[in-house]
This record gives structure tokens, C-alpha cells and sequence, in this order.
């Protein structure tokens, strides 16, 4: 590598670098400051704008409880499905490997729309008799549960795979060995291994959760102070020609998902060195 | 306490890995499996530990019937040719292991963690990560790691196969020496010849998912059992359409009446060793002499010389046309 | 990054140590739950939408996505979506190779950068875009409401795919190959172009499939920017969100199909290069 970055003359380097540095400076640096800067043209007071206003404070509320929850139930799965892809042999299990990752390509307002065919109140699939029982899924909680979860279904998986695949069954067979069980083995050696994929699809899963707005959209019904989530305050801020709001509660939003990637990336060469 | 395996078959898919096999590994021998990559050696060797499942057969461990009993409840030691080192322990807590699982008192663990730790010489490394260790060192720790457990047999598959040459002589040196000292039943599996011949008590070649021989190092080499054993273990050339080793065979200058006539081809020294190429009608015969015993001769690539086995050579016929410079 | 954290290199090599094993009880009963659970959470769902859009025939499905306004739509997202997939073909490959050839201060903060669109919400991106190309632009530069906000959504989140599929695959080239190609008398060109390339295509294809998914998919970063104005600024989420809206279910289900179709086509395709990358690998 040393020897062929030397070969390579500086001119087109310089080049190179400065392309690529304008480039994303113009599609991302420059466009998220400027956020930050309308955030605190006037000082502190947006921010303490949203803080004061109950529905933005319920919004970041129950963005934050769906978050935690999607991440949790993502990350049992995630786990789960990773260690049944890698680990064993059953009909389907190519199919499935491909279909775990469908949900990175399809249209939120797509799966909002699904879930709404089947699970919608009025002439849904599963809807009407579901909510016959007392059980209400769109425009309520679970909805949107559902709805951040299939966004971000894969991101676990796929970062738990890979890492799984490398590793082997070596160190998992020379626990049962000297003795281990199948949770035992789990518990001290699969789990010690796998943890920093796990810990970066779940702060990826964070952030996906958090934004998530199209498929939310879709099935909460956006009542104010009930189901209506973070990025939907933002969408409705904004059209109300709140701006100072709109920013505000943007800042936030970016600053988890930025925080999100710093700890990833802090995290990232920790588990190379290992 | 013996490994009795009795018809046990194993196939991949299409792959036969093992075809009826059936073997008896006596208690406290150093036993080697024998044999080229892809043979079954291994396979083997997993199926004893519970690793792998027979499709076919029995196996019994210390007379125990162990054929459908899980790795972990068989007690048997295993050795990985990568270490599988438990990567986010440390050796300490590798050796320890075991002893964890079968809740040992932490006096008692410790004090038999250092044992073992001092007879592999990893002591001072207690506090390391594996990743801190070169390769023969974790091959030292895994070995540690199987021994802690007191396990009825130990099974080591490929221990040094990714280890370089000087490590892998000084580690083969010291498990002999190890064995020695602890008599746990061990098997042991190697491609290498070598290998197997200067460690092992007992050696069993296995080919193509069959056993083709089992015997001593000695036994093998004296009177194989057929031209692959004869092949596997050793140089071989032809005479005469049967397998010979090269060393077994002198050179003459005078017709000695039950030679094979032929010319030089080529001279080739190696230290210590001559290499002469015969052409002896269709047949390219190999032959090795010590470099005195050639000067003697005085040939050089052209001479006409006579080639036949020495007194009590020992030789095999040949099923097929081999390659001049085997070994 | 997440989304391309793909079965290179290592993973191919220990490939034959890893022999999957038959179920157990336990992992029979996991596989189960788990299959129930993405059955009733993705397959149920996403079959609703394909037997939905059947239920009106042929005809029904036919007149709702030739629509004028929906097919206006659809040759928008798809049209742009290309153009910038193939945007990001160069720029990506480039920037992947300036990433992991080039050394320079300050290149960390790039690596923050590239994954910033994947990690923000869109809605946020969408705003994040008007700030600097809206009606405040410090530039003077207006593209809200016009066609190329459109363009501009779309490049800004569909930037991370094609740098994070192409990375990895690039550092694991080893220079020696190219000095090879050198030592044969090869231009920095000619390596370029016959060694380097054929080595990148499929993590190119791989990321562009992916990036194209994803622009014909997208919907938040729009919402703000776009104006979503009939036969000009209006893709095809937005089509499908106003069907739902005024509850034409079967016409939303319909037009759903087409992206639907589109997004299993780019799983098929990137599941198959990622394969032949990881044999390679």
C-alpha cells in the first residue's frame, strides 16, 4: 500500500483529495452547520421554545420509548436470526438470508401501507378482529412499533453475520469440549465475541429508529399528543411556518444520530484492535 | 482407557469422508491418524470428540457407549490445528475454562491452573490475551486448556499444521516428551509423516475414508501394507515394476549378474545425500548413496552402471506409474 | 458501515470450517418464533400489498399506475433515481479510493461524513438540504420546489452506498497486483481500468443497486423540499401516501407493487453479487 500510494503522482492526489473534500463539503458539512447555526441564531430560545411546548416534550417522549423498544425486540431477533443463518442448516434458510434484508430497500410509505392492509382497523386483514378483541395496532403504539422495527430489522443482522461467519465454530466447539452447554457456550463465548457487532447494529438501529418517518407517518394517524412522533413534529413546524420549532427539534434529532456515529466510530477500532 | 470405534461410516452430501471404519486405541498410547488431506483423518478424530455425528457405527469411550453422547458430557480433551484460543480471555482464563464449567473450588482451580501453566511454560503469560502470544504459544495454552479437564482421551487434530517448521520440530519434541510425563490416551491427527513416525506410539494411515494400516512407526515402514502405505511413508522409486525405497539400492559399475542395466542422467547433491537418476530401460530409477560411497563409484551423468537392492531390501509391487522424485 | 458490512475476505476463507448443523429442539423453537414473528412483521404485510393490487384484476392495477399523474410519478423517481446512481458510480468509487488510498488531515471527519445521510432522519435531511439550497440559500442558490431538489435528496441519501460497498473491497486489493501489472509494462491507467476495476465491479454494481433501491424508495427528505407538485417535483411515495390518504387502498397497493418489485429485484441482485464477492474474496 505504502509502495503504491508513493507511485501514485501528487498532482492527481491534490486533485482527488480536493474533489472529493468540496464534494462533501457541499452535500453534507455545509448543509448540517447550517442547521446548528439556525438552531442558535437566537441563542438558546428554540430550544427552549420546544422544551416548554407539552406536545413537542410528549413527541421526544414517545420517540424515544418506540426507539427502545424497536431496538430491543431488533436485537433478540437480530441475534437470533444471525445465529440460526450462520449456525445451522434448515430448507429456506438462503431465502430467509435474503429476505432479512428487504427492508433496507422497500419504500417506508410502502410498509406503512402494508401494515395498514393487514393490520388496519376498519378492513384490514388481521385488523377488524384484532381490534374486535380490544387490541388497537394503526394509529396507535404498536403500529408504530411495528412500523420502526421492519425499517430497521436488518441492521443487526447484518452486522452480526459477517462477524459470526469469520470467527467459526472453533472457539464455540472447544467450549462444548471441555464441557459447556449450548447457553453456557452461548452466554461465555459466543456472546463475548459477537458484542461489538452487536453494540454497532444496535446504536445503528438507534438511530434508524429515532428518524424514522414515512411508514410512521402513515400508520400513526399523527394526533397531536398521542401518536405523533419527533419527525413528525419537525414535518408540521415547518409547514406552520415555525421554523425556530422545525430547526430545533431537527438539532436534536441530529445530534442523537450524529452522537450515534461518533460512538460507532469510537467504537469501530477498538474492535479491529482486538 | 480405550476408544473402541466399530463400522463407523460418515458422509458430506455425495462426499464419503469415512467408509466402514473400525479401529481399537489402546489406553495411554500416543496414537497417530495418519494420512493425505481430504482422507477422513479428521473426521474421524471430531467424531470421537462428539464434534461430528456418525451416520453409521459405534464408538465407545473407556467402554462407555459414546455414540450419541454430546461433546460436552464425553470428557475428552480437543486441541484445534488454529488454536481456537478464546480470543476475549485471558490465557489464565482459558486454562480455567473447564474447570469453571465443572464449578471447581476457586483454590483448587487456581492451584491447578498454575500447574499448568508451569508445564507448559506459559506462566509468566497468565495475564496476556491470546492475541499477545505467537502461534506455538497458543498451540501451548490450548493444550493447557484441554489437559485442565482431565479428559479420558486427548485429541489433538493437526496441533502444529499452522505452525513453522523450527516451532513445529521444538513442539513435536515436547508433546513427546509431555505424553511421557501425563499418559493420557492421545490421538493425534498429522499429514506429515515425519511427524507421526517420530512422535507416535502407534500410527494408523487412513486413506480415502478406509484404514489402510495400523502399527508401529517400525512396522509401517518395514513392511507396509500396500504400495500406498509404502508410497505415504517414505521415498519410493521403481525397479523392476516393484516400489523400492531409494536408499535400499546400490549402485555397481561391473555386471553383478541380477542388476538392471542403465546410464546416468543426472547428479543431484543435497548436503549430506547424493541424488543419481538411472535410466534403466523405460524405467527412471532414483537412487540415494552418501556422498563417500558415490565419490567411490566414480560415475558422472553418462556412465553405464548396474542398479539392485541391497540385502534385505524390502519391496512392494507397484499398482501404478509414480513420479521420479517422490520424497 | 452497516448497510455494506459485507462476507469479504476472511469470511470466505474459514467458509469450509463453518459447516452449518441440523436443528436442535431449542434452535427448532427459535427458528419457529422468529419465522412467525417476520411472517406476521414483513412477509404477511408485503403480501397484502401484491394481493391487494391483484384484487382489482388486471385492468384495475393497469389504469392505476398509467394514471397520467402516477406515471408522470414514476418515470420521475425511477429517471432520477438512475441518473443519480450513476452519479454516485463515479463519485462514490472515487471517494472510496481517495478514503483508502490517500492519507491526509482531517480524513476522519470525511469517514463522519459519509455516514451522516444513512444516520439522519430524512425528514432532518430535507431540512439539513433547504438550509443551504432553499429560499435562505447563502449561496443564492434556489432549488426548492423544482426538479432538482429532487436530484439533490436523492444524491444526499444515497450517498453512503456505493463508498461503504467499494471500501472495504479496495483495501483488500493487494498493491502487489498492481505492481504486477506495472512490472508487465502496464499504464497507471491500464492497471486501473483492467486490474482494479473488474476487482471493484461487482461492490460497485452491489452499492449502485442498493443506491438506485433507495432513491426510488425515498420519501422524507422530500416532503420538505420537493413541493411534491403534480407532473413536476411529485415521486412515487408521495403518489402512494395520497392514494392512502383519500383511502384508495387498491390504487396505493398498485403503484406499492412496482417499488416493491424493484426493491426484491435489487435484494435478488445484491444477495447474488455479494455471493460471487465473498467466492472471490
Amino acid at each position: 500500500m505504502v509502495e503504491a500510494r508513493r507511485r501514485q503522482p501528487t498532482a492527481l492526489r491534490w486533485v482527488f483529495r480536493a474533489i472529493v473534500t468540496t464534494y462533501l463539503f457541499l452535500l453534507v458539512a455545509g448543509p448540517v452547520s447550517l442547521v446548528v447555526r439556525h438552531t442558535f441564531a437566537e441563542g438558546l430560545t428554540d430550544l427552549q421554545g420546544i422544551a416548554e411546548d407539552p406536545d413537542v416534550v410528549h413527541a421526544l417522549r414517545l420517540t424515544v420509548v418506540v426507539a427502545l423498544v424497536s431496538v430491543v425486540i431488533n436485537t433478540v431477533f437480530g441475534v437470533g436470526i444471525s445465529l440460526l443463518l450462520v449456525r445451522y442448516e434448515f430448507p429456506g434458510r438462503r431465502l430467509l438470508s435474503a429476505f432479512v434484508n428487504l427492508p433496507l430497500s422497500v419504500s417506508p410509505i410502502v410498509v406503512g401501507l402494508s401494515l395498514v392492509l393487514v393490520y388496519g382497523g376498519r378492513n384490514g386483514w388481521f385488523g377488524p378482529t384484532l381490534e374486535a378483541a380490544g387490541f388497537q395496532v394503526v394509529f396507535a403504539t404498536p403500529a408504530i412499533v411495528m412500523a420502526t422495527v421492519f425499517v430497521a430489522l436488518p441492521l443487526v443482522v447484518r452486522e452480526v453475520v459477517p462477524v459470526l461467519q469469520e470467527v467459526g465454530v472453533e472457539q464455540e466447539q472447544a467450549a462444548r469440549s471441555l464441557g459447556a452447554g449450548s447457553l453456557q457456550t452461548f452466554r461465555r463465548i459466543t456472546l463475548p465475541t459477537i458484542r461489538w457487532a452487536v453494540v454497532y447494529g444496535v446504536v445503528l438501529s438507534l438511530a434508524r429508529s429515532l428518524g424514522e418517518f414515512g411508514a410512521v407517518k402513515v400508520v400513526s394517524g399523527n394526533v397531536l399528543g398521542q401518536t405523533r412522533t419527533a419527525t413528525l413534529v419537525v414535518e408540521e413546524k415547518y409547514l406552520n411556518f415555525d421554523q425556530g420549532g422545525a430547526y430545533a427539534t431537527a438539532f436534536l434529532l441530529a445530534s442523537i444520530s450524529v452522537a450515534c456515529i461518533v460512538v460507532v466510530s469510537i467504537i469501530r477500532p477498538r474492535e479491529q484492535r482486538s | 482407557m480405550s476408544i473402541e470405534i466399530n463400522g463407523v461410516g460418515k458422509q458430506f452430501g455425495d462426499f464419503v469422508a469415512l467408509d466402514d471404519v473400525s479401529l481399537h486405541i489402546p489406553t495411554g498410547q500416543l496414537t497417530a491418524l495418519l494420512g493425505p488431506s481430504g482422507g477422513g483423518k479428521s473426521t474421524l478424530l471430531r467424531i470421537i470428540a462428539g464434534l461430528e455425528h456418525a451416520d453409521r457405527g459405534r464408538v465407545q469411550i473407556e467402554g462407555l457407549d459414546a455414540t450419541h453422547l454430546p461433546a460436552q458430557k464425553r470428557n475428552v480433551g480437543f486441541v484445534f490445528q488454529h488454536y481456537a484460543a478464546f480470543k476475549h480471555l485471558t490465557v489464565y482464563r482459558n486454562v480455567a475454562f473447564g474447570l469453571e464449567i465443572r464449578k471447581v473450588p476457586k483454590q483448587q482451580m487456581r492451584t491447578r491452573v498454575n500447574e499448568l501453566l508451569e508445564l507448559v511454560h506459559l506462566s509468566q503469560f497468565a495475564d496476556r490475551l491470546p492475541s499477545q502470544l505467537s502461534g506455538g504459544q497458543r498451540q501451548r495454552m490450548a493444550l493447557a486448556r484441554a489437559l485442565a479437564v482431565e479428559p479420558n482421551v486427548l485429541l489433538l487434530d493437526e496441533p502444529f499444521g499452522a505452525l513453522d517448521a523450527k516451532v513445529r520440530k521444538e513442539l513435536r519434541d515436547w508433546l513427546r516428551r509431555l505424553h511421557d510425563e501425563v499418559h493420557v490416551t492421545t490421538v493425534f491427527v498429522t499429514h506429515d509423516q515425519e511427524e507421526a513416525l517420530e512422535v507416535a506410539d502407534e500410527i494408523v494411515i487412513i486413506n480415502e475414508g478406509r484404514i489402510e494400516q495400523i502399527g508401529t512407526p517400525d512396522q509401517l515402514y518395514d513392511e507396509p501394507a500396500n504400495d500406498f502405505v509404502m508410497r505415504f511413508i517414505g521415498p519410493v522409486t521403481e525397479l523392476g515394476g516393484r516400489l523400492v525405497r531409494p536408499h535400499d539400492l546400490e549402485l555397481v559399475v561391473t555386471d553383478p549378474g541380477d542388476g538392471h542395466y542403465g546410464t546416468v542422467r543426472r547428479v543431484v547433491r543435497v548436503g549430506y545425500e547424493v541424488r543419481v537418476e538411472i535410466q534403466a530401460g523405460a524405467e527412471t530409477v532414483l537412487v540415494t548413496a552418501s556422498r563417500s560411497q558415490f565419490q567411490d563409484l566414480g560415475i558422472a551423468e553418462g556412465s553405464p552402471v548396474w542398479v539392485r537392492p541391497q540385502r534385505g531390501a524390502m519391496s512392494v509391487a507397484s499398482s501404478q506409474k509414480i513420479p521420479v522424485a517422490a520424497g | 458501515m452497516a448497510t455494506v458490512a459485507l462476507g469479504t475476505g476472511p469470511t470466505a476463507r474459514l467458509r469450509r470450517s463453518v459447516r452449518p448443523g441440523h436443528l436442535t429442539t431449542a434452535s427448532g423453537v427459535g427458528l419457529g418464533v422468529a419465522m412467525i414473528w417476520f411472517s406476521l412483521l414483513v412477509l404477511i404485510p408485503l403480501s397484502a400489498v401484491v394481493v391487494t393490487a391483484a384484487g382489482g384484476g388486471w385492468t384495475g392495477f393497469w389504469s392505476s399506475v398509467t394514471n397520467e399523474q402516477t406515471a408522470a410519478a414514476i418515470r420521475l423517481t425511477v429517471g432520477m433515481a438512475a441518473v443519480v446512481t450513476l452519479i454516485n458510480v463515479v463519485m462514490g468509487t472515487l471517494i472510496a479510493w481517495v478514503l483508502v488510498r490517500d492519507e491526509f488531515f482531517g480524513k476522519r471527519a470525511l469517514e463522519v461524513l459519509i455516514d451522516i445521510p444513512f444516520a439522519l432522519p430524512t425528514i432532518v435531511a430535507g431540512l439539513v438540504l433547504l438550509s443551504l439550497y432553499g429560499s435562505d440559500s447563502p449561496f443564492g442558490i434556489d432549488v426548492a420546489n423544482t426538479r432538482s431538489a429532487v436530484f439533490l435528496a436523492f444524491l444526499f441519501v444515497t450517498l453512503p452506498f456505493i463508498v461503504r460497498m467499494v471500501q472495504p473491497v479496495l483495501a483488500e486489493i493487494d498493491p502487489e497486483v498492481e505492481q504486477a501489472a506495472a512490472s508487465l509494462g502496464a499504464s497507471r491507467f491500464t492497471t486501473f481500468r483492467r486490474v482494479i476495476l473488474p476487482s471493484l465491479a461487482p461492490a460497485i454494481t452491489a452499492g449502485a443497486a442498493l443506491s438506485f433501491a433507495r432513491g426510488v424508495s425515498e420519501y422524507g427528505s422530500l416532503v420538505l423540499l420537493s413541493g411534491n407538485l403534480p407532473f413536476r417535483t411529485e415521486v412515487t411515495s408521495v403518489r402512494i401516501l395520497s392514494s392512502v390518504e383519500n383511502n384508495n387502498l387498491a390504487g396505493a397497493a398498485s403503484v406499492a407493487t412496482i417499488l416493491l418489485v424493484i426493491s426484491v429485484a435489487v435484494m435478488i441482485a445484491v444477495e447474488v453479487l455479494q455471493r460471487r464477492m465473498s467466492r472471490r474474496g
